[in-house]
């Protein structure tokens, strides 16, 4: 077990812990950024996949592990994200604009969402949230032209200073694009939770009453996260869309919103590398359950397996692991470290509940 | 010098009125005990103040200020801080993320600027944790420090609380039952550190206890509540000897 000797403020504020953590993570980003020479171009694509999964992830997180707010409507952010940045490369303005773009006008519409969805907690929130998923995949087909609705729409090509990436041509750069986008994000993620907001964020999530009594405006922190959220997720979404090519009402449907939802909680609720985690499970699953579809002598698809088999997934995490594959790889870390003095019950379970639940 | 006034307050939950008529004055740097049988609507007082409640009638001030015109997250500005009877706070959170949430009020920085990480944010934040460090030392948190609330014990989680509330250097501390549930041990902790709060940190404090050993020690004046109505104020021994006081404990079979 490595002890860190604390000699300034600076030390709890910093990136990283301790030289060493700093290395791991340094050593980590070099393999990604190596990973184009060590991978053929499907599993690239899958990994470019996982990116962009985890960008959206990172936008629930932040909503959702962070400030305690559920949400079932990403899938409508992805889609305005993706619809913003499409429509205004369009429109003739270049992707290396047209992409943030998105994403802010994403998370000003999503700081507006927010607005009526204040007063609502839990549960009641996760079904209005829904309700936008399913407004928004009839909105889509409604305004068909500038959506080109259920026919949809053709991504047009990507240029970024004379460099033109497409996923077929450029695996590589595609990857690097979404391996920027989620580092860019992740980073600001990360100064957020070190800075008062995202404290803000954690003491509306545990405490909505103290946190008043501390001064937090609880309206425009929930405001605050949610247009946050939402722009990040529309990052994702604008990815998502211009990797698949062709995109319509069917890429956004409110199926998404539950998968990136059982994506966070997979991979651990409150924690960034929770997003990444769950990203991972998610892009990789159909692969291996064709596998073992394919093994078992199979040979027409099952509807609804992959969904299905997610679920059952969530609901052991839900029960067994509420902390996420990221908890369970904390609990691990610290028993090797401490092994042999490791004790059973060291995290035994404290008795939580949802704050929606508890009798004021 | 009064800092803060209740001027004939009164609230009403339905038919049940759980603050009747109450006047009273906390004045600056002194130690001012609410106490009275359960129910009295001592927390409620608190929760006026705070703001979560609106008196039907009468006006509550703060060096001047009315706090009627203020929402509960504009009250601590003024330099109002508080603990909850029932602990409230950030349980998923690390005792230094607790502390930190101390300092809301004393923030600056703007979100591009936090975001971005800019070196006003490092600047601040530093500011901050010196600030937050100094109350670790002051009530001996250091053990704890980087341990969420979740897994704490019931005691430490009760310091911690108060911790949080020192930590945005208030001017008014309002303390819910400070020394309810502890051991003798941390009630006489307790005792010293609410002694040097007033005296070091020059901070005024408005307390609930039922513990009377613990408000004849501590407190200048106290009020006596029952039912909503004050019953008679003074110094701690006016109080526990005033007959009305001893009729409305014994009455009620709270011995107190
Ligand atoms: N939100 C509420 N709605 C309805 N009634 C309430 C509410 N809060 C408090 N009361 C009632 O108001 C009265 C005063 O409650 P309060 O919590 O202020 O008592 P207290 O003096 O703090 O008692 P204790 O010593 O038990 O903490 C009680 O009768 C209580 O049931
Ligand atoms: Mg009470």
């Amino acid at each position: 077990m490595r002890i860190q000797f604390k000699t300034s403020y600076d030390h709890d504020i910093r990136l990283f812990k301790d030289g060493w953590q700093a290395f791991l993570y340094i050593a980590l980003l070099a393999l990604m950024v190596v990973l184009p020479w060590l991978i053929d171009d499907f599993f690239l694509g899958e990994a470019t996949n996982v990116l962009i999964w985890a960008t959206c992830g990172l936008g629930l997180m932040l909503l959702t592990g962070q400030t305690g707010q559920v949400s079932l409507g990403h899938s409508a952010f992805m889609a305005m994200g993706c619809y913003a940045c499409v429509l205004l490369m369009e429109a003739g303005v270049p992707f290396i604009l047209a992409f943030p773009l998105g994403g802010v006008i994403t998370g000003l519409v999503g700081a507006l969402i927010a607005i009526p969805a204040l007063k609502l907690h839990g549960v009641y929130l996760a079904i209005a949230t829904l309700a936008l998923a399913i407004l928004t995949d009839d909105l889509i087909v409604m305004l068909e032209p500038w959506t080109g609705g259920v026919a949809g729409k053709f991504a047009p090509a990507i240029e970024v200073f004379g460099l033109e990436i497409n996923r077929w041509s450029s695996p590589a750069a595609w990857y690097y694009m979404a391996l920027i986008v989620v580092l860019v994000v992740t980073l600001f993620y990360r100064n957020l939770l070190r800075a008062p907001m995202g404290r803000a964020f954690a003491a509306v999530r545990d405490s909505e009453i103290s946190a008043q009594a501390m001064g937090v405006n609880i309206a425009r922190t929930k405001t605050i996260a949610f247009g946050i959220s939402a722009g990040i997720t529309g990052l994702g979404g604008a990815l998502m869309g211009l990797f698949a090519e062709v995109f319509n009402n069917e890429t956004f449907t409110f199926i998404i919103s539950i998968q990136l939802l059982m994506m966070i909680v997979v991979g651990g609720l409150g924690f960034i590398h929770g997003a990444f985690l769950g990203a991972i499970v998610i892009a990789f699953l159909p692969q291996v359950l064709s596998i073992a579809t394919d093994s078992l002598g199979s040979t027409v698809a099952i509807p609804g397996l992959e969904t299905g088999v997610f679920g059952l997934i969530m609901i052991l995490f839900i029960l067994f692991e509420p902390m996420g594959l990221y908890g369970r790889w904390l609990k691990i870390r610290t028993f090797l470290e401490l092994f042999p003095f490791a004790r059973k019950d060291m995290f035994r379970r404290q008795k939580s509940y949802l704050k929606t639940e508890r009798l004021r | 010098m009064s800092l803060l006034t209740l001027d004939n307050v009164t609230l009403r939950f339905g038919g049940l009125t759980a603050v009747n008529r109450l006047s009273m004055t906390v004045d600056e740097g002194e130690v001012f005990a609410l106490v009275g049988p359960n129910g009295a609507g001592k927390s409620t007082v608190f929760n006026l103040i705070s703001r979560f409640y609106t008196p039907v009638e009468g006006r509550i001030t703060f060096d001047g200020t009315d706090l009627l015109r203020l929402a509960p997250d504009e009250v601590p500005s003024l330099g109002i801080a508080r603990t909850f009877q029932n602990i409230e706070l950030f349980d998923q959170a690390t005792v230094l993320d607790n502390l930190l949430v101390g300092r809301h009020r004393h923030r600056r920085t703007t979100l591009v600027e936090q975001m971005l990480h800019l070196p006003s944010v490092r600047r601040e934040e530093r500011a901050h944790r010196e600030a937050v460090e100094e109350v670790i030392d002051f009530l001996d948190l250091q053990p704890y420090r980087n341990k969420r609330i979740a897994g704490l014990p019931y005691g430490v989680r009760k310091v911690v609380e108060m911790g949080r509330a020192l930590a945005s250097k208030p001017r008014l501390l309002l303390l819910d039952e400070p020394a309810s549930g502890l051991s003798v041990e941390e009630t006489q902790n307790m005792r010293w550190w609410i002694d040097d709060i007033r005296r070091q940190m020059g901070i005024t404090v408005l307390m609930v206890e039922h513990d009377m050993g613990l408000v004849s020690k501590v407190c200048d004046r106290v009020l006596a509540l029952a039912d909503g109505a004050k019953l008679a104020e003074g110094t701690p021994q006016e109080v526990q000897n005033h007959p009305a006081v001893i009729e409305a404990y014994l009455g009620t079979g709270d011995a107190a």
